[in-house]
């Protein structure tokens, strides 16, 4: 198994408080790791570092065995909760903004043909995630639902190495989400993703995730709670078709029932 | 039903809107005809006829001095000196305001400078603009730039700075270098806000100009009504007056609709 991302012994603090403690992982090309732990154990720091738009304490980050640079860069496409999408630009103009950064580096903005092909491979992102009716429509006028599928295509036209989602469906209603799910899941097989996900939904995470990781703290100083920061306690490989190996390997605290384990194993995993 | 839950229909809104200004009207009247049954030569409160009778010399016929009409002249001179204040303000403001919002260096370097510069009282840099400028136009566009650009240009540096960090992280991970984040980022979603700052620096642009006018002009507004000023010639200086608000009203009115036209996706879902 190669690892396309690893990180090597991150520590991330803010001034005398320690977040992440000597996190080291190997995540595989094609993987879908989901990020799961309290609140306030780092998960979204974990995510910034690895996006670029924080740098690590100490400690190094290899993508394909190349150093990462701490600042975001088209390698690494991201959607967050909210603001994702640019409220003054069209689902259209919101998709074709990553194309014209990089075809256009001083207007910014195609003309003629440039402008003709990125509009076509826009729209055909559009379609993928199901806005083709909506390409016109402002970020305004969108459900939540529909803003996050304009988040996952305007990333995606830029086919990103590494796909980030900071809890991507956490503002959505759960038929909705179930949709989402169905439609990442899709995406993931069809594009070749690697996506790393954070999220504070135990099933969500397990639904989706090829592996799950628990960030928690190890040790807690009641006297300074501050001073130990939270690594991955729990590192579940659900690739496995054994139900009740993973059964044996979650923890208490993920609380799953055997049913739920069991459909973790069944469906969207179309790659083993 | 609760007060704060009642809503007007528009007819019933635009007259309830009208009516304290007809009663405004109706005081004046009475008080003017008041006074004017007292002593006919009264010119603290001019009837309306006085004011047509002295307006329509100014408006129609030919000064014998400069040869213009002068109500013209003075509308046509003050909105030159505004619209020159107003369009190197707007200018400055998007300008600085965009590199100072999205540029951190920027914002460490001159955010001080500016603000020190803001909390001046424009007023008081007047002498130091005629010194400096003379007592042409100069001094008096400068008076406005002086006294609305601070104010305008922090107003949309914090506007931009306060765009959610998600958005120029995103556009970074889409390609974007710091130029393209500029301008496909910040500068779109400023240009609402930046006609929002216009509207609200209407008002204190007039004060300047007025300010200016009143202290160093031969013609202007500002000027004629601190000529006028001399005789008691309130049959002037009131029409004046209204003549100024009505002027700000449309102007506040065709920015309004500006933004609603050009930014529709900055007015809420309701467009």
């Amino acid at each position: 198994m190669s690892a396309l991302l690893s990180l090597r012994n991150i520590w991330v603090e803010y001034g005398d408080k320690i977040v992440l403690e000597n996190v080291s992982l190997d995540i595989a090309d094609r993987s879908f790791v989901s990020i799961i732990g309290p609140s306030g154990a780092g998960k979204s720091s974990l995510l910034r570092v690895i996006l670029g738009q924080e740098a690590p304490t100490r400690g190094s980050i290899l993508l394909d065995g190349e150093t990462l640079p701490p600042e975001c860069g088209p390698d690494r496409g991201v959607v967050f909760q909210r603001y994702s999408v640019f409220a003054h630009l069209s689902a259209l103009g919101n998709v074709m903004f990553g194309l014209e950064c990089a075809q256009a580096p001083f207007a910014a903005r195609l003309f003629g043909a440039g402008k003709r092909a990125a509009r076509e491979q826009a729209e055909e992102m559009l379609d993928a995630v199901g806005l083709k009716d909506a390409m016109h429509l402002y970020p305004a006028e969108m459900s939540g639902g529909m803003q996050q599928r304009l988040a996952i295509a305007q990333a995606l036209i830029k086919r990103p190495r590494i796909l980030l989602l900071d809890e991507p469906f956490g503002a959505l209603d759960p038929g909705i989400r179930a949709d989402m799910h169905a439609l990442i899941t899709r995406l993931w097989n069809e594009y070749a993703l690697t996506v790393i996900m954070v999220t504070h939904d135990l099933k969500e995470a397990f639904t989706l995730g090829t592996r799950v990781l628990t960030l928690d703290k190890r040790r807690h100083d009641p006297h300074a709670p501050h001073r130990f920061g939270a690594t991955a306690v729990y590192d579940l490989e659900l690739s496995k078709k054994d139900p009740a190996a993973l059964e044996d390997r979650s923890d208490d605290r993920a609380n799953l029932r055997a049913d739920d384990t069991n459909s973790i194993t069944i469906d969207n995993k179309r790659n083993n | 039903m609760r007060w704060v839950n009642r809503r007007l229909g528009r007819g019933h809104a635009i007259m309830m809107g009208a009516l304290p200004i007809a009663l405004l009207l109706l005081l004046y009247l009475l008080l003017a005809a008041d006074r004017h049954a007292i002593n006919p030569a009264d010119k603290i409160l001019p009837l309306p006829g006085q004011m047509v009778d002295a307006m329509a010399a100014l408006i129609l016929e030919r000064d014998p001095l400069s040869g213009g009409r002068l109500f013209w002249d003075d509308t046509f001179a003050s909105l030159t000196r505004l619209a020159i204040g107003l369009l190197i303000s707007t200018a400055s403001a998007l300008l600085a305001g965009l590199v100072l919002g999205i540029l951190p260096t920027v914002r460490a370097t001159f955010g001080p400078l500016v603000t020190g510069i803001a909390v001046i009282p424009p007023i008081a840099l007047l002498p130091v603009l005629f010194i400096a400028f003379g007592l042409g136009e100069t001094a008096k566009v400068a008076l406005i730039v002086i006294g609305i650009a601070p104010f305008m240009i922090r107003d949309i540096a914090a506007h931009i700075a306060a765009l959610p960090r998600e958005q120029i992280i995103k556009a970074q991970t889409l390609g974007a270098n710091s130029w393209q984040v500029m301008i496909r980022v910040a500068l779109p979603q400023a240009m609402p806000r930046l006609i929002h700052a216009v509207r609200l620096s209407l008002g204190p642009a007039w004060v300047f100009l007025i300010s200016a006018e009143a202290i160093a002009a031969d013609v202007g507004l500002g000027y004629r009504i601190f000529l006028v000023r001399r005789y008691l010639s309130m049959d002037i200086i009131l029409p004046y007056v209204a003549w100024i608000a009505l002027l700000a009203v449309t102007m506040d009115l065709l920015l309004t609709q500006a933004s609603r036209r050009m930014f529709p996706w900055a007015h809420g879902a309701g467009y």
